[in-house]
């Protein structure tokens, strides 16, 4: 059974539809990736899985029990966490203890919670930051923390919006390596991207939005070559020099 | 490596304590019998603060409904000396505990509110149980209640020859109050409760219950304001409606714990190390002419320090300290730890 | 019957002038978010205006109620120069508190020169006069200000909607700094709202020593009266806050008469609690 199951999930803002009868399954262990152009409906799906948003109809399902409507704080306790695309750092508290606040999530016990939350700072490269206020990072930085604190909770789902937004493209290599690293430890990955740089490499599978309906979903370099996908968002320029890439290392 | 700096602040308090707790050993000081009442009003509107800091400075909700609480747990004290005979322990315990259920009960609501609205509702709240106590019988209703002489000592809470009993009362009241709210800081409680205030969206997506949070130190924290509460009706030896259950009292609890530093500490004590002795002094020296002098000088006060630094007197002093001190920003651990 | 209808007519008349009060501070609150806790002392200090002109100069209220107008402008715009315009960027909490210090303040001040002592205006030329609609005794006086205060209301509420002055207005609010990006002076638009809302309260204040008494603590109830009509009628709307303003009006006085005169705000605040919890964001907010 898949670790995630969205089924027929709508919502409305009034009569405005922001995502139609989507469905997709997320296995876990696997990273997939949720793309389509702006306003596709990508971040409010999130919402709707997160709790955030109540859905106008459909049904969502996590680790075998139904989650549709439940408050976004339960269900960051059944392991789904996600990250926020226009970061929200707890700015008057310190990194460490932004961190923190995530690795509570795990129980109570200070020391244990401590050393979790001393482990994610440094898997993210934020010892530097560690005891200044999170709202004095760069912007690198407070992608950085944002996402050191989901993972600081433990999740089984890290739900990450848009992480590689306005990163150089060092700092996206560097990302990956750590979402690969993520990954190794066994959490499940729903990523939300439109660098495809990015994305396209590491997802086993890529589920595409466009208009809130769901108008692809599959491996990669499927998603690629389907015309749907291509006339929508990736521009027939970008599918081409893919493919070459790939012609170019299967030759080598 | 936040624990280093945790103990060294727990180091300073703990010689403030001592250095306390020996004031009434010099006869100076309790020979004049003002200056000793300073000092207990100091501490007790430290506690009063340090109470409210809770929800107001740690939690981010501004409270102006704390006399509520405060009266509350004067009633409690109150009823249980005049109306029953008894000691009043059992009736602070029951004001404690009544504080504590009318605050989840009112605060539930309350808290849908956003802003200003919560503000102008907890105001509301005041004025309905001031005028509810002014006419309910069996508390007193305008004419309050009045304590009757009886045996003093700590059974009864009450002493008449010198305030060194009610000196270290209030010393306990204070170290009581901060103690809570020191251990709160590193436990996941107040952990929780910060995140809340800093973005309750965001702490939710955590894993945090921020209504379960805020509920509970709404709870914790008008517990605390009406023990303050039974302490004030021991040592003032009356009370009625408008001495406890006011706006006015509602706002000195804001505005110790807000000029001091809200969310910090020291503040509490700072800004009532600062305001009592200025409202007493000024009243003691300018009172007689004509009024209100000493509450000119106040209103001044506040409107100079909340304009010119919002982060108050605990504020103030970090500055100071940062532009004197060879210690770089970094030792102080931002404003979770709290300041001093 | 009759007294209902008499206990009603007094509640509208006052809730008229609790509108009258209420309006600046929407025009306020609506506009840049503040909370003036110093509105009440406001009111206070017109009232000692006119009281001065009316028993040092024999001025008449219904005439130096502008002077009362124009001293609150005056005050409001001052109030804000020195002390609102740093409290913006910082927490809602700091304009509340400032302006607390300044009712303390102002309201310490007028006791310490004026004495606590209740002041009535004697030989006013609306003075005690009543005449009779059918059963009912209508107030001269109450009238009067019932109709300056429909026509202040009246006229800020077309100034913010129909005017460029107003649509200015309502840009800032909306958002300040997009506002500024076309162009408006959003320093001079919070001066002129402060001294425009505090005019409205000038002439509140102006007109009551007809029939009210002046002294110091006369503004606290006006105050916590204004912030309860601006909540409960919706951030910014003038609509709503002189729907409030008259639902409060006739609260108090239906509660007052028929429970206790103690009840009065009892009524009133429960009246507020009530309705904030069933619309968080008042009557016509949003």
């Amino acid at each position: 059974m898949a670790l995630l199951e969205v089924r027929d999930v709508t919502k409305k803002f009034g009569e405005l539809v922001a995502n139609d009868r989507v469905s997709f399954t997320v296995e876990a262990g696997t990273i997939v990736g949720l793309i389509g152009p702006n306003g596709a409906g990508k971040t409010t799906l999130f919402n709707c899985i997160s709790g955030l948003y109540p859905v106008t109809a459909g049904r969502i399902f996590f680790d075998g029990a139904e989650v549709t409507g439940l408050a976004s704080y339960r269900i960051a306790r059944m392991g789904a966490v996600r990250t926020f695309q226009v970061v929200r750092p707890l700015k008057d508290m310190t990194v460490f203890d932004n961190v923190l606040v995530g690795a509570f999530l795990q129980g109570a016990s200070g020391a244990q919670a401590r050393e979790t939350a001393e482990t994610c700072i440094r898997m993210c490269s934020l010892a530097e930051y560690i005891d200044k206020p999170a709202g004095d990072l760069p912007i690198g930085g407070k992608k950085r923390l944002e996402l050191a604190r989901a993972l600081a909770t433990r999740p089984k789902l890290l739900m990450l919006d848009e992480v590689m937004a306005g990163l150089t493209s060092t700092e996206v290599k560097a990302a990956l390596e750590l979402i690969r690293n993520i990954r190794k430890e066994g959490v499940t990955l729903l990523i939300v991207e439109h660098v495809m740089e990015a994305i396209m490499p590491i997802a086993d599978k890529v589920v595409v939005l466009d208009g809130g309906i769901k108008i692809a979903e599959g491996p990669p370099d499927q998603i690629i070559d389907d015309e749907r996908v291509i006339s929508a968002y990736l521009g027939a320029k970008f599918s081409r020099r893919l493919q070459a890439k790939r012609e170019e290392r299967s030759n080598a | 490596m936040n624990h280093n700096a945790l103990k060294r602040k727990d180091l300073f308090w703990l010689a403030l304590v001592a250095l306390m707790a020996l004031v009434p050993a010099v006869s100076a000081i309790t020979a004049n019998s003002f200056l000793m009442h300073v000092l207990i009003l100091i501490l007790l509107f430290a506690s009063m603060a340090q109470a409210w800091n809770i929800i107001g400075g740690y939690g981010g909700q501004t409270s102006f409904g704390h006399s509520v609480f405060f009266g509350i747990g004067a009633y409690g004290a109150g009823m249980a000396v005049v109306t029953y005979g008894l000691s009043p322990w059992p009736g602070i315990g029951v004001g404690m505990l009544a504080a504590a259920v009318v605050a989840v009960l009112i605060s539930y609501p309350c808290f849908k509110l956003s802003g200003h609205y919560f503000a102008i509702a907890t105001f509301a709240i005041v004025e309905i149980f001031n005028r509810m106590f002014l006419v309910w019988y069996w508390v007193g209703g305008a004419l309050g209640l009045d304590y009757p002489m009886v045996e003093e000592g700590l059974k009864n809470l009450m002493w008449y020859d010198s305030k060194t009993g009610y000196y270290y009362c209030a010393l306990v009241l204070f170290v009581l109050i901060s103690g809570i709210v020191r251990f709160l800081e590193g436990h996941r409680f107040g952990y929780y409760l910060r995140a809340v205030r800093e973005g309750q969206e965001t702490a939710e997506s955590l894993g945090v219950n921020s209504t379960a949070v805020k509920l509970t130190a709404m709870a914790l924290s008008a517990a605390l304001a009406g023990l303050c509460g039974a302490f004030f009706v021991q040592y003032n030896l009356r009370v009625d409606p408008g001495m406890v259950m006011s706006l006015d009292m509602s706002m000195k609890f804001v505005l110790v714990a807000i000029l001091g530093g809200a969310g910090t500490l020291a503040g509490p004590l700072l800004g009532a190390a600062v305001l009592i002795p200025l409202q007493e002094y000024t009243r003691a020296l300018w009172g007689g002419l004509g009024g209100g002098v000493d509450l000119i000088v106040f209103g001044v006060l506040i409107i100079v320090i909340v304009v010119k630094q919002p982060a108050g007197i605990s504020g103030i002093v970090r500055d100071i300290a940062r532009r004197f001190g060879r210690r770089p920003a970094a030792a102080k651990g931002g404003a979770s730890v709290g300041s001093a | 019957m009759d007294t209902l209808l008499q206990v009603l007519l007094d509640g509208i008349l006052n809730g008229m002038l609790y509108a009258l009060v209420a309006v600046g501070l929407c025009l306020i609150w609506g506009v840049m978010d503040v909370i003036n806790f110093a509105h009440g002392e406001y009111v206070m200090i017109a009232m000692y205006v006119t009281y001065w002109l009316g028993f040092l100069m024999n001025v008449d209220p219904l005439v130096s109620m502008f002077a009362g107008g124009l001293f609150i402008f005056i005050l409001g715009a001052l109030t804000y120069r020195l002390i609102i315009k740093y409290t913006i960027g910082k927490p809602p909490l700091s304009a509340l508190l400032a302006t607390f210090g300044l009712a303390m303040l102002l309201k310490n001040l007028c006791l310490n020169q004026f004495t606590p002592n209740f002041r009535i205006l004697s030989d006013t030329w609306l003075g005690d006069k009543t005449f009779l609609l059918g059963t009912l005794i209508v107030p001269v006086p109450q009238l009067v200000t019932a109709i300056v205060a429909l026509v202040v209301v009246g006229l800020t509420y077309y100034m913010v909607r129909s005017t460029r002055f107003g649509w200015a207005i309502q840009a800032t609010a909306m958002d300040k700094e997009a506002a500024e990006l076309m162009g408006i002076n959003t320093e001079r638009i919070y001066l002129l709202v402060f001294g425009i809302g505090g005019a409205t309260v000038g002439i509140a204040g102006g007109i009551m020593p007809t029939y009210l008494a002046v002294h110091p603590e006369v503004g606290t109830m006006f105050s916590l009266i204004a912030f309860i009509c601006v909540a409960m009628g919706g951030f910014g709307s003038i609509p709503g806050a002189l729907v409030a303003a008259l639902l409060i009006g006739i609260v108090e006085a239906l509660g007052g008469y028929y429970i206790a005169p103690v009840f009065k705000y009892v009524a009133v605040f429960g009246l507020y609690l009530a309705l904030i919890f069933l619309r968080p964001k008042g009557i016509f907010g949003w």
